[in-house]
């Protein structure tokens, strides 16, 4: 049973995404017989190159993922030059995992309430350095350039991308390679870029290929935060496909695949991008300067990961302060008085949604756990590791629904669901869940597995347990506290999940995230407060029994406390 | 655990090639309460054939020849059905069990009365009363006695032991050795050890072979 788990992951992975693109592909070149579509044309597309404003939704699109994943890039490997152990090192590191686990709607929603003109930060400055009485005529959030989108989504990359390079450096053996470097001379920031980061890159190179394709591609947070003339394409595609006009799903499907295509070109243009700065790399290590702005670059990279953090966190304030303000006069910085009725008044709409949220998460999580540790185990007993740090291997295929933009591949699969005669139901969006909380599960758990002493399992076979024994009497109690993380990790993704819940459930399954950002358009500050604030904390949830059972359950064992 | 008479373990023609070169070639027998000693330079393979005799060669190495303890050739049977015993460096108590718990893991799966056994052993090495303690607040020495014990609960055919006292202070060693070997002789046990220490040697008052670098 265990060997078929990789295999099972694989088709779970590659045949629905592989489905939907197909399907995605035919109604773009008019072949779609359900509507009408018996023969293939370009008409569709001639529909979608006459749209008004495509070339800037397209732009828009490529440049916010560019620009959003070289900032967030940038700003980590240059935190991490730094890194010292200080106490602001260990606050941002532990910051690292609640903040990825905040929706990006509702870190969306808190940048919004932060930078709007009636936001935050105007009312902090405002009527002092500002001379603003009255919200000023700006429009910040949802600006034309999509520098708001841009910068809601660097506010969500940055842990991500951090997550991910903390995870890979163990195997890099940082300090050493530093203390080597600066015995020959190279001061500290230097070391770490000529000796640390050219390695690490290669190890987090497909999570920055997972940034560049959500930046890409995103609907949520570019509903709340990006251009509305035109819109992003990923929301164009949206709303051409919720067209009460079925003809133009044949445009929004031609809409999709150009998606596909922006994405791809935007990761084409990273990859040369990468060979650029490989050579120009490899130049400079040649070269062989000790130094190179040491303490502005160190200085940087923490300013603005602070910067970041703090932003997160203040949205979030932000949102709490919307959620319970009473009346609240610009430019006051607190509201007047602060009153439940808000809250009161959503409570009975919360319930449903809630409810449904929570039961798609924890089934597509408890699949996801199930499958990956069943792979895992499955890897441990064959002695099988897959290849790391190349593109071509098993691991590309876990990043596949990460790559590929959503919005191409749910589309088609919608399609395929609809040409099956299959209803929406809620199997199915947990089915859609599943697809991107595997690969997050996946990521979460295998190097604490890979790295678990195998003398513990060697141990307990020659004591005389069965595999399975050992399996459920050592492994896994030994391993509680990173399985119960990589679950709290799966929560947090599907608790996040938009365009699934949407298209799957074709609008009729109501999560606290698509209720949240369909309230977006309304723009009731308050109301919007309550749920993004739900929303932000449902995945908080998760994570406090993460770390509260194995504190628990191991309150008496010392060797525990402080396991991975 | 005492009183128990152990079949002999037989190594017939092993050879453990690594890329297809040899890597390790043995040949003989280790009878009831010997202690097989071998030593050699890093790299000679050592842990590879320990890890060999006990059922987790890695599968980069390929290896032939016949393990039999007494008439029952264990060589394809999986780790857990060869009735081989392992005690590595680190006395590796399961850091979620109590001392207790960590003893009772060994015992049989069907044996009544583990409690009492549990109790005996604790007793048998000066233990008592430490049967519900958290493994972490144990001392070294402690630890590898529990350990010891854990493994002798177990009712192994043959024992193998990864240097075991290498990572015991200096005082300590020599006790453990003087614990580990009259145990081993006394429950008629054949073992296998790999060391780089001639103290241990000693100790074993048993034959000692060479593998090559």
């Amino acid at each position: 049973m265990l060997r078929l788990a990789p295999l099972l992951i694989v088709a779970l992975l590659v045949g629905p995404i592989l489905a939907g693109l197909v399907m995605a592909l035919l109604p773009a070149f008019g072949y779609l017989p359900a509507l009408g579509g018996e023969r293939l044309s370009l008409a569709p597309w001639r529909e979608l190159f006459a749209q008004p404003g495509l070339a800037r939704s397209v732009g828009v699109s490529f440049v916010s993922g560019l620009v959003t994943t070289t900032v967030s890039l940038v700003v980590v490997l240059l935190f991490l030059t730094g890194v010292s152990g200080s106490r602001l090192d260990r606050w941002i590191r532990r910051m690292v995992a609640p903040l990825l686990s905040l929706p990006h709607a509702a870190a969306a929603f808190g940048l919004a309430f932060l930078i709007a003109p009636s936001g935050l930060l105007a009312r902090l400055l405002s009527p002092e350095l500002t001379g603003w009485e009255r919200p000023p005529d700006l429009l910040i959030v949802q600006d034309p350039w999509g520098f708001a989108l841009m910068l809601g989504l660097v506010i969500k990359e940055i842990p991500f991308l951090l997550l991910m390079s903390l995870a890979a450096l163990p195997q890099l053996d940082p300090g050493r390679r530093v203390i080597l470097a600066r015995s020959l001379g190279y001061r500290p920031t230097t070391a770490w870029l000529k000796v640390v980061a050219p390695t690490l890159y290669p190890l987090i190179r497909l999570p920055v290929y997972a940034v560049i394709a959500y930046a890409t591609s995103v609907v949520d947070v570019a509903m709340i935060l990006g251009p509305t003339l035109p819109p992003t394409l990923a929301v164009s595609v949206l709303t051409w496909f919720h067209d009460p006009d079925l003809s133009r799903r044949f445009m929004a499907s031609a809409g999709a695949v150009l998606q596909l295509g922006v994405t791809a070109a935007a990761l084409v243009a990273w990859w040369c991008l990468e060979r650029l700065v490989s050579w120009l790399g490899r130049h400079w290590i040649d070269r062989g300067a000790r130094s190179c702005a040491e303490l502005p670059l160190r200085q940087a990279g923490k300013s603005l990961i602070l910067i970041a953090t703090l932003t997160a966190c203040a949205g979030l304030a932000g949102l709490a302060l919307s959620s319970s303000a009473g009346f609240w006069r610009f430019p006051d910085l607190l509201p007047q008085g602060f009153t439940t009725v808000h809250w009161l008044r959503a409570l009975p709409s919360l319930s449903g949604p809630v409810t449904a949220t929570w039961i798609i998460a924890v089934s597509a999580t408890l699949v996801a756990l199930a499958l990956t540790l069943a792979a895992l185990e499955n890897e441990q007993r064959s002695g099988r590791r897959p290849a790391q740090g190349k593109l071509l291997s098993a691991l590309t295929l876990l990043y596949l629904p990460l790559i590929v933009p959503q919005i191409a591949f749910l589309f088609g699969l919608v399609v395929v669901m609809e040409s099956l005669g299959t209803r929406p139901r809620l199997g199915l969006v947990i089915f859609g869940h599943l697809l991107f909380v595997l690969p997050y599960v996946f990521l979460s758990l295998s190097e604490a597995y890979r790295r678990f002493d195998p003398r513990w399992m060697q141990l307990a076979l020659t004591l005389g347990s069965s595999r399975q024994s050992a399996f459920w009497r050592v492994r896994l109690p030994m391993m509680l506290a990173p399985v119960l993380t990589a679950a709290a990790v799966g929560l947090a993704v599907s608790i996040g999940l938009y365009l699934p819940t949407l298209l799957l459930g074709a609008g009729r399954i109501a999560t606290v995230t698509t209720e949240a950002v369909s309230l977006a358009a309304g723009g009731n500050r308050r109301v919007i407060g309550v749920w993004a604030l739900v929303q932000a904390s449902l995945p908080l949830i998760g994570f406090i029994i993460a770390v509260g059972i194995p504190r628990l359950l191991w309150a008496n064992r010392r060797g525990l406390q402080g396991a991975p | 655990m005492n009183g128990q008479v152990h079949p002999s373990l037989e190594l017939r023609d092993i050879v453990i090639r690594l890329d297809g070169k040899p890597l390790v070639a043995l040949d003989g027998t280790v009878a009831p309460g010997e202690t097989l000693t071998v030593m050699g330079p890093s790299g000679s393979g050592k842990s590879t054939l320990l890890a060999y005799l006990a059922g987790f060669l890695p599968p980069a190495f390929d290896a032939c020849g016949r393990i039999v303890l007494g008439d029952r050739d264990i060589t394809d049977l999986p780790a857990e059905r060869r009735g081989i015993g392992l005690l590595f460096q680190d006395p590796l108590l399961f850091p979620h069990l109590s001392v207790a718990g960590n003893l009772r893991f060994g015992l049989p799966r069907h044996m009544p009365d583990k409690t009492t056994h549990v109790r005996r052993a604790l007793a048998d090495v000066g233990l008592s009363g430490y049967g519900e303690r958290d493994p972490a607040t144990l001392s070294g020495g402690q630890k590898a006695r529990v350990a010891l014990m854990r493994l002798l609960l177990s009712a192994p055919s043959a024992v193998l032991l990864d240097e075991p006292f290498s990572m015991l202070d200096t005082e300590l060693r020599d006790e453990m050795r003087h614990l580990v070997f009259s145990h081993l002789r006394a429950a008629g046990l054949p073992s296998l050890l790999v060391t780089h220490d001639q103290k241990d040697t000693a100790a074993t008052r048993g034959r000692v072979i060479e593998l090559g670098g």
